[in-house]
């Protein structure tokens, strides 16, 4: 009982991590059409940036915390801006070129990073609490892994309450089932595009600072490696659908925690199955728009 | 090409070419659209209305000249051309379907100011259905729907494409009646099936054929000539069907 409770919160806390990662991947997928193979980079620019903030301000503190991730978000949502703004806008319907660009950037940055920061994994120092457990029907669980679920819990409902009440939320929600329609409405639809790059980015670049807290490092390809099964979560889910990826994110990573439990390391080579799976019986995935 | 000399022209089109994935949908369009009235765009099925129409507000890529107003609109993107005072009645409605009634009202209200009263007096039924996701009202209500979103605002040219297609007789004559409430304060340039809608709420007509203005004068020139009517939409204006097998108040657009 205990290993199943181990299994299943740690599983949640791997399935927040991917969620902050495919939110933004299916926002954009939704609203923009965009494969974005570049969203693990905001991811790690995030991670990097905000624990160079921390380890300045006081390593290992709660409110340094705080600041890296503050500052992974912001990071984050720079650069991916930026990226929509110089780069993407100008390749709207050209979806192979976006392909080409977004992997190039992708590899273009993980050199970038490593040149700076180097190749060796960055181990970081997160507050004490952290690094503890806590014991749930017998399951000593990690407390990073509530502060994982508890900021991916906040982040769903931020996005939520943005999309169900704001102006642009109601312009994306629209963009997303027909952005044509949305301009032939007199508005400027590339705006959201760039707040949705921004918020995808947002949520990347805090993912990354909480990544690092749930490895204990940072390093060039932890966003491309999270990238992966952010994609296959965003599959599954339904692209554009945020609630699927919600779901498929808690569904993939406790399907891997059990597999690699219980099936001798085979948590990758399961999702991997899951995902042909869905694509075969359910192409549109879980809560995904029918074509 | 021109138009009655008593009024000015909203809208001038010339030379208008359009192209969807690189083929050729608008070829060399030319005619102008009164600042007043109903102006019907009228042609067989797959002349090039409906691309014609998109061809103005920039929706698909194309070429030529185009006034709205006196400014030319032709190389602006189409939520500029929107926000000159165009409002859009696509076809097929085109509504959000996973968005409220309310929200799709909502997001078509381009000043601080729209105009709500006119609409919950055209479609009262809209006013009830306010909390219902639009894709689940009845293809009249989404008419509806979409009407309503282009008369929210304060534009000077409506562009209303195939407002009544499949919806019953009862629902056309209040779509019918609605535009021709709305024709009172703004121009429309109309693409309609309808023959009877047309003669109800059209001054002008402006034929299209192979891609092409063919014919442009008032309405009741080409209303009441069943000889044009056969030439130049393919259908009889008598009790016979036409070849496409339409009633004799149908043109397949």
């Amino acid at each position: 009982m205990s290993t199943i409770v181990l299994l299943l919160i740690t599983g949640l806390g791997l399935g927040a991590l991917y969620f902050l990662v495919a939110s933004g991947l299916s926002l954009i997928y939704g609203l923009m059409g965009v494969l974005n193979f570049a969203h693990g980079s905001f991811l790690t620019i995030g991670a990097f940036i905000g624990w160079e903030v921390a380890r300045r301000l006081s390593d290992g503190s709660w409110w340094a915390l705080a600041a890296a991730m503050l500052t992974g978000a912001v990071v984050g949502a720079l650069v991916a801006a930026a990226t929509e703004f110089f780069l993407i806008r100008r390749l709207y319907n050209r979806h192979i070129e976006q392909v080409l660009v977004t992997v190039g950037l992708a590899l273009a940055s993980v050199a970038l990073f490593e040149g700076i920061w180097g190749t060796d994994p960055t181990y970081v120092t997160s507050p004490s609490w952290l690094g503890q457990t806590t014991e749930i029907l017998g399951a000593r669980i990690p407390n990073n892994r509530f502060m994982l679920i508890v900021v991916a819990v906040l982040v769903l409902a931020a996005i939520v309450l943005f999309l169900k009440f704001t102006r642009y939320g109601l312009i994306i929600r629209a963009g997303v089932e027909n952005r044509l329609m949305v301009t032939a409405l007199g508005i400027d639809v590339r705006r959201a595009f760039t707040l949705v790059f921004a918020i995808g980015g947002a949520a990347a670049g805090l993912g990354g600072v909480l990544a690092s807290i749930y490895y204990g490092y940072v390093s060039a390809h932890i966003g491309g490696s999270l990238l992966i099964f952010a994609f296959i979560v965003t599959v599954i889910g339904g692209l554009g659908s945020l609630a699927g990826a919600a779901i498929a994110s808690v569904l993939v990573a406790v399907l891997q925690q059990f597999a690699n439990f219980y099936l001798g390391g085979t948590g990758d080579l399961a999702v991997v199955l899951a995902l042909a799976a869905v694509l075969l019986l359910r192409p549109r995935g879980l809560l995904g728009a029918k074509a | 090409m021109s138009t009655n000399s008593s009024t000015t022209n909203i809208l001038t089109v010339r030379n208008l070419y359009g192209r969807i994935e690189g083929q050729q949908v608008v070829e060399d369009v030319s005619f102008d659209v009164p600042d007043t009235g109903v102006t019907a765009l009228l042609g067989r099925n797959g002349v090039g209305k409906t691309s014609t129409i998109k061809s103005i507000l920039g929706l698909i890529d194309r070429s030529g000249e185009v006034t709205l107003g006196g400014r030319r609109v032709d190389r602006l993107p189409t939520h500029k051309v929107v926000q000159l005072g165009v409002g859009y009645v696509p076809e097929d409605r085109e509504v959000f379907g996973k968005l409220t009634v309310a929200e799709n009202l909502k997001l078509a209200e381009r000043s601080a100011h729209p105009n709500r009263a006119l609409v919950e007096e055209l479609f009262p039924d809209l006013v009830q259905r306010q909390a219902q996701l639009a894709g689940t009202l009845s293809g009249g209500q989404q008419q509806m729907v979409s009407v309503a979103r282009a008369l929210l605002n304060q534009n000077r040219l409506l562009l209303v494409d195939e407002p009544t297609k499949g919806l019953s007789p009862k629902i056309v004559g209040e779509v019918a009646q609605a535009l021709l409430a709305a024709a009172k304060t703004v121009p429309i340039l109309l693409v309609e099936q309808n023959l009877q809608v047309i003669r109800q709420l059209a001054d002008r007509v402006v034929v299209l054929s192979g891609g092409r203005v063919v014919f442009t004068g008032e309405a009741t020139e080409l209303l009441d000539d069943p000889e044009r009517i056969q030439r130049y939409l393919g259908v009889h204006s008598g009790s016979e069907r036409s070849s496409a097998g339409q009633t004799d108040a149908t043109v397949r657009a």
